[in-house]
């Protein structure tokens, strides 16, 4: 345990210097001064496989969620199926199970009404194209008030499930290996139905602002940032969306399955990283492929895109409506994120009202108990996409190999391209203009990439992007705060 | 001397026995004096010094000093308090408290006596020890990242279980709790069962896979601050 204090250390120091951190774009031009590529740079905090070794492997769940505050129930979650694992336990007492699902969709309502409210609903309230001194969080709040106050209270509800299904509304305990710590009383559960109505009548309506801003611009849209890509995410067994539970799925951009019906304990069959010099971050890509045709993305479109169905009625219903702009074919279209986030946010709080009528949830059988085993993976669906959970667990308890996959950063690659896609189609001459900058944001804001997990509170995304000439002599260089 | 007498806490007189240490009167009437190295049923060992008062306008630790007729005893003042907080935050920084991902959180005596002594971040610089985990023990195990050298599971293991599984060794910064013989914990005759098990006040000595099964809002201290079952007991 040599590592130990230098280990500790960083947690004291990295996630200041994270938050503070900018997204930072370089945009390569060749001798025509045409884009020749484009680089997201992102700080990937990787500390946490180190200084989990040694530690014993069920504070995995609590501990990961202090060192990565990205999405912290995610990670609590992905990391405890993986511990489920360890303690050599396959099925979960229902309780247990359907209380870490309550924690889920009340996180991913939470994290999808944030995002939408506070970053995106300026885009496209006033267009992406305004003036950016209106079109903030603040220029929404004067002109939308009411729409202000939802995004609000939407969060404030999905926050207050976390807590009651967690113990606290951030970095609570609540997952244990091979169950959970508490039930939900009969008082927690009215507190939550009194306003459940109110709650799934505002996704309606998010839904419905995402859903006509992207029909009225699909000829702009369509274009936008977008790419042919593959999709990867889980899905159930029988092929609906499922974001707590389910097998490997990766589609082509026409819907051809690559990967399917994979047990995701073998994800190392199928997915690797590329490491390449300039990024701190790996590139994730589907190992039959390779590299160069082989990544994909994640999050709310691919899931969309990769599921047969989703088992409730309103979502799916709004589903079949996304696919057939794209005549049933995986959609691409990079902006079309925010439309499937909202189905998505709908599909959460209808899974919300199925669970809280379920009497399941004041169970008392909380934990199941099996043989060790030693070795444990947890794949989850996190808002922003797949996250992966892999680890060793020694003879006496300790960890000795964590493995993390995180969602940003299997969008790693389309969020390049979208960068890249931009600057090939807005940059003029040899300066990076408002526009562009403007322009980017957008594109990488579409895949809520966790750069933007730390400036959620200022509802902005402080930016900086340099442009190289062939040369490699730096021509241009612009911050956005 | 008699039997019985009084003596005085902070103004208030309370009733002694012969032979009894001041904490221990003033528990008995329902007075909390801060401590961390002392513990019910072990012999007292005046470590820590958390529990240090006035006695006649000298200092001395009220878990060694015996009660005598008529001393007035300063216990709540607000210079105690500050010394009792500085003793707090210097153990904080002496050690590896992440109290946000211990299990022993909302359980813990040190964590409890800070939030009732009122510290938000300690004024002091951390040290970072480097700190050794034991888990070599099928049912226990050992993380010194986060003992605070009170000596509670030396006295329990001696005199309550007769085994001698800890013992100090080192001095100074370079102090640590060991265990009897061997290195491994795994080696001693420990079972999870064993008081010095249940006397660590931090969560140095752990009982394997509990974890987190308290859910946060059912732990000792997430309601009451500590002492207040001392204080429920005043009249
Ligand atoms: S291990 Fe616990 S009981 Fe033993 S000296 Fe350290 S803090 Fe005290
Ligand atoms: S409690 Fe008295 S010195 Fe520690």
């Amino acid at each position: 345990m040599s590592t130990q204090a230098t280990g500790l250390k960083r947690i004291a120091i990295e996630p200041v210097t994270r938050v503070e951190g900018h997204g930072k774009v370089t945009l390569l031009l060749d001798e025509n001064n045409k884009i020749k590529q484009a680089r997201l740079h992102i700080v990937e905090f990787r500390g946490f496989e180190r200084f989990v070794q040694g530690r014993p492997y069920w504070e995995a769940p609590v501990l990961v969620q202090r060192l990565c505050g990205i999405c912290p129930v995610s990670h609590h979650l992905a990391a405890a199926k993986a511990m489920d694992m360890v303690v050599g336990v396959d099925k979960l007492p229902p309780t247990a199970e359907k209380m870490r699902r309550l924690m889920h969709y009340g996180q991913f309502f939470q994290s999808h009404a944030l995002h939408f409210f506070h970053l995106v609903s300026p885009d496209l309230l006033f267009g992406f194209d305004a003036d950016p001194a209106i079109r903030n969080v603040i220029g929404v709040a004067k002109k939308f008030p009411d729409l202000a106050v939802q995004g609000v209270m939407m969060r404030k509800y999905g926050q207050e499930l976390i807590r009651a299904t967690a113990g606290k509304k951030i970095h609570g305990t609540g997952a244990i290996p091979g169950g959970i710590n508490k039930n939900l009383s009969i008082e927690e559960r009215d507190f939550f139905l009194k306003d459940l109505d109110q709650m799934i009548e505002w996704s309606r309506g998010a839904l419905k602002i995402a859903k006509d801003y992207t029909a009225e611009n699909l000829e702009r849209l369509a274009g936008f940032g977008s790419f042919d890509s593959n999709h990867t995410s889980l899905v159930r067994e029988d092929g609906a969306m499922d974001i707590y539970h389910g097998r490997l799925r990766s589609i082509d951009a026409e819907g051809n399955r690559i990967i399917d019906d994979v047990d995701y304990v073998n994800y190392l069959d199928y997915i690797a990283e590329e490491v390449r010099p300039w990024s701190y971050m790996k590139f994730p890509f589907i190992k039959s492929l390779g590299p160069e045709k082989g990544w994909y993305r994640v999050g709310p479109l691919a899931r969309i895109n990769a599921c047969d169905f989703i088992d409730t009625p309103e979502a799916e219903a709004e589903r079949k409506e996304f696919m057939a702009l794209t005549n049933g074919k995986p959609n691409n279209i990079t902006m079309a994120y925010h439309w499937a986030r909202m189905i998505e946010e709908l599909h959460s709080i209808e899974k919300i009202q199925e669970l809280l009528h379920d009497r399941d949830l004041q169970g008392t059988d909380l934990v199941a108990k099996g043989d060790m085993r030693g070795e444990g993976v947890g794949l989850i669906e996190a808002p922003r996409g797949t996250l992966f959970h892999h680890y060793k667990v020694n003879k006496d308890d300790q960890i000795t190999m964590a493995n993390l996959i995180v969602s940003t950063t299997n969008n790693n690659e389309p969020m390049n391209r979208a960068v890249q896609k931009v600057a090939e189609d807005y940059l003029s001459g040899n300066e990076i203009t408002e526009g562009l900058l403007n322009h980017i944001e957008v594109a990488i804001r579409a895949y809520d990439p966790c750069l933007s997990c730390a400036t959620h509170a200022m509802g902005r995304m402080p930016l900086v992007v340099e442009l190289y000439d062939a040369g490699d002599t730096l021509v241009d260089r612009k911050v956005k705060e | 001397m008699a039997d019985n007498f009084t003596f005085i806490i902070d103004g208030t007189e309370i009733p002694a026995r012969q032979g009894q240490t001041i904490l221990k009167a003033a528990d008995e009437a329902g007075i909390y004096i801060p401590r961390l190295c002392n513990k019910d049923g072990l012999e007292p060992y005046g470590a820590c010094r958390v529990c240090t008062v006035l006695v006649n306008g000298r200092p001395q630790s009220a878990c060694t000093q015996p009660a005598q007729p008529g001393i007035i005893v300063e216990n709540d003042t607000e210079e105690l308090t500050e010394m009792r907080k500085q003793l707090i935050e210097m153990l904080f920084v002496e050690g590896n408290h992440f109290c946000m991902f211990c299990e022993k959180s909302g359980n813990c005596e040190l964590q409890a006596l800070g939030y009732r002594l009122g510290i938000a971040a300690p004024r002091f610089p951390f040290m970072f020890p480097q700190r050794e985990l034991d888990a070599t023990h099928p049912e226990v195990f050992v993380d010194r990242n986060r003992c605070i050298l009170c000596g509670r599971c030396v006295r329990a293991s001696r005199d309550q279980d007769g085994k001698n599984v800890f013992q100090f060794t080192g001095r100074g910064i370079k102090k640590r709790i060991s265990v009897n013989a061997t290195s491994r914990l795994a080696d001693t005759e420990l079972k999870s069962a064993d008081k010095a098990v249940a006397a660590c006040p931090v969560g140095s000595i752990l009982k394997k896979g509990v974890g987190y099964a308290v859910p946060i809002g059912e732990r000792i201290y997430d309601h009451k601050p500590i002492g207040s079952d001392i204080e429920s007991k005043a009249k």
